[in-house]
């Protein structure tokens, strides 16, 4: 479904990524894992074309998007929760999910918006509540139900436990499992590596720009070196 | 009444007539401050254009012994609205968009190069004198005692008003309900976001401009028939009004702007009411100076409390 073959990236003079090859299959829950500042969060973002790849390829469902300006890029059936949720705090709950419906119909908004906040109920609670007045865990919410109203086939998430009580944490990977039994891929971005791996079909590790290692979620999850270095031994 | 408080209705009268033409200029600086933090600095300018297309259009017409006033006003104001549109809308893209994501006093110069180049470019083509147009719309109402102070009340100064409430009614509509100005909003608070969910961001920051330059022309139309002369300079000094309107109000608010601009059309007219009119523009940017000083944000613009 998504082939990143060789990519590279910079930022200005420094480079962030290093020939990265990651491949996600259909259906998968496919994780990356890594410290801060491997460049995971910059691999997201260059599946979206914003920095673009300096080299290298990126394919989604069979069509090179590689140099594809961003917009495009978001409009094919592929959708992000970015790293730190960016909810539209001074829209509300239904003006955000809107958003995410932004090219479709109002039939299809609708079906969308009934399904998202059935999975979400707290969303319903909130609904004309400006999404800056919420809390981090709700604003999460926010953020995967706004992804899901496009009906993406894939959405990245990065990071979407950062910051969350542990029982919030629990309600977002069991939404994450969730979205993949409705057929959604997904690529998984987490500092929470325990829990990624545990629901992950496979894993990457990323250290400083590169694809150190991969492998099934379970082989990582018993790997001695990841476990020193990731799972807190 | 006494005369005193008569004097002061006719200011008020007067100063809001005023503030409602600053607060239509107001609405371009503030909304492209929102939505990309640059101070459009052309955008008097296109006011300006849009007096000058107004009076072209006017005097075609008249010219050409048309003489229902309605229509020929109504295509006055469509052709102005649609040209300095296409001005508002080209300016973003040769001389801001080209520069996006660099330092952002940079955006600036080029506005600053952008407002000179087009007011010398009407000097060129126009000339560098006033041009009249004889008054279009006379009469009005005279109440109050003759006795004392008898208060007027144009048609001209209740056309102001009422186009004024007209465009700010259907922008608040516009930007509050429809799906483009949902995506103005949102693109004001967060533009990579906005990017990510697949909106061309590019497409929504030149709405800003034309949407503003659209009613830059509206304003350009209505003073320049209140006033009934108009030279290439009037866009600098309107700017400035306009632009110390919006700061007032809290730059980046359209409530803000709208507020911003009323203020400051009655703050000039009682000004130059009770003290020498010269001091009219001592005490407008003298005030833009205390709000920057004391009050950055302006009135209505005080950024929310957000939770992260």
């Amino acid at each position: 479904m998504l082939q990143i073959e060789k990519v590279n990236t910079h930022y200005g003079p420094i480079q962030a990524l290093h020939d990265v090859t990651v491949e996600v299959k259909k259906g998968e829950i496919v994780t990356l894992i890594g410290a801060n500042g491997a460049g995971k969060t910059t691999l997201m973002m260059t599946i979206c074309g914003d920095p673009k790849a300096s080299s290298g390829r990126i394919v989604f469902d069979g069509e090179d998007i590689t140099g594809l300006p961003t917009s495009q890029i978001m409009r094919k059936g592929l959708a992000i929760v970015p790293e730190g949720r960016r909810v539209f705090a001074r829209l509300t709950v239904q003006e955000n999910l809107h958003m995410g419906a932004y090219f479709r119909t109002k039939a299809e908004y609708e079906e969308s918006l009934s399904h998202v906040l059935e999975l979400f109920p707290r969303l319903r609670e909130r609904f004309s509540q400006r999404a800056g007045t919420m809390s981090g865990g709700e604003q999460q919410m926010l953020a995967i139900g706004r992804a899901m109203m496009s009906k993406p086939r894939m959405i990245l998430l990065d990071e979407p436990s950062l910051g969350l009580a542990p029982i919030i944490i629990q309600q977002i990977f069991e939404i994450i499992e969730q979205l993949r039994s409705e057929g959604v891929t997904i690529f998984l971005v987490e500092q929470n590596a325990n829990q990624a791996l545990k629901i992950a079909d496979r894993g990457y590790v990323l250290e400083n720009g590169r694809v150190v290692m991969t492998g099934s979620g379970e082989s990582l999850l018993t790997d001695e070196n990841v476990r020193k270095a990731y799972l807190g031994g | 009444m006494t005369e005193a408080s008569l004097y002061l209705l006719q200011q008020l009268i007067n100063g809001l007539t005023i503030g409602s033409t600053y607060a239509l200029i107001a609405i371009g600086y503030t909304m492209v401050y929102g939505i990309i933090g640059m101070i459009n600095f052309a955008h008097g300018e296109i006011y300006m254009i849009g007096s000058y297309i107004s009076f072209i259009v006017i005097a075609g017409l008249l010219g050409m012994g048309m003489v229902a006033l309605p229509v020929i006003l109504l295509i006055a104001l469509i052709v102005a609205v649609l040209i300095a549109s296409t001005y508002g809308w080209t300016i973003e893209r040769v001389a801001y968009r080209p520069l996006r994501g660099s330092n952002r006093l940079i955006p600036l110069i080029s506005a600053i190069g952008m407002s000179i180049f087009l007011q010398n470019y009407v000097v060129l083509a126009q000339g560098a004198r006033d041009i009249a147009l004889p008054p279009q719309i006379s009469g009005g109402w005279n109440f109050g005692d003759p006795q004392l102070f008898e208060v007027s009340l144009s048609y001209m100064q209740l056309i102001i008003w009422a186009a004024t409430f007209v465009c700010m009614t259907a922008l608040t509509l516009f930007i509050s309900r429809s799906r483009i100005g949902r995506a103005c909003r949102a693109c004001a608070e967060d533009r990579g976001m906005t990017n990510l969910l697949g909106i061309d961001t590019d497409r929504t920051i030149a709405m800003t401009f034309i949407i503003g330059a659209a009613l830059a022309a509206v304003a350009g139309l209505l003073l320049g028939l209140y006033y009934g002369v108009v030279n290439p300079f009037v866009g600098f000094i309107a700017g400035l009004k306009a632009f110390t309107a919006a700061v007032l109000g809290g730059i980046g608010s359209i409530p803000g702007a709208m507020l911003g601009g009323l203020i400051l059309g009655v703050t000039e007219a009682l000004t130059s009411a009770y003290f020498p009119s010269e001091y009219k523009d001592v005490v407008s940017f003298g005030l833009l100076v205390l709000i920057l000083l004391f009050r950055p944000s302006g009135l209505l613009g005080k950024p929310e409390v957000e939770k992260v």
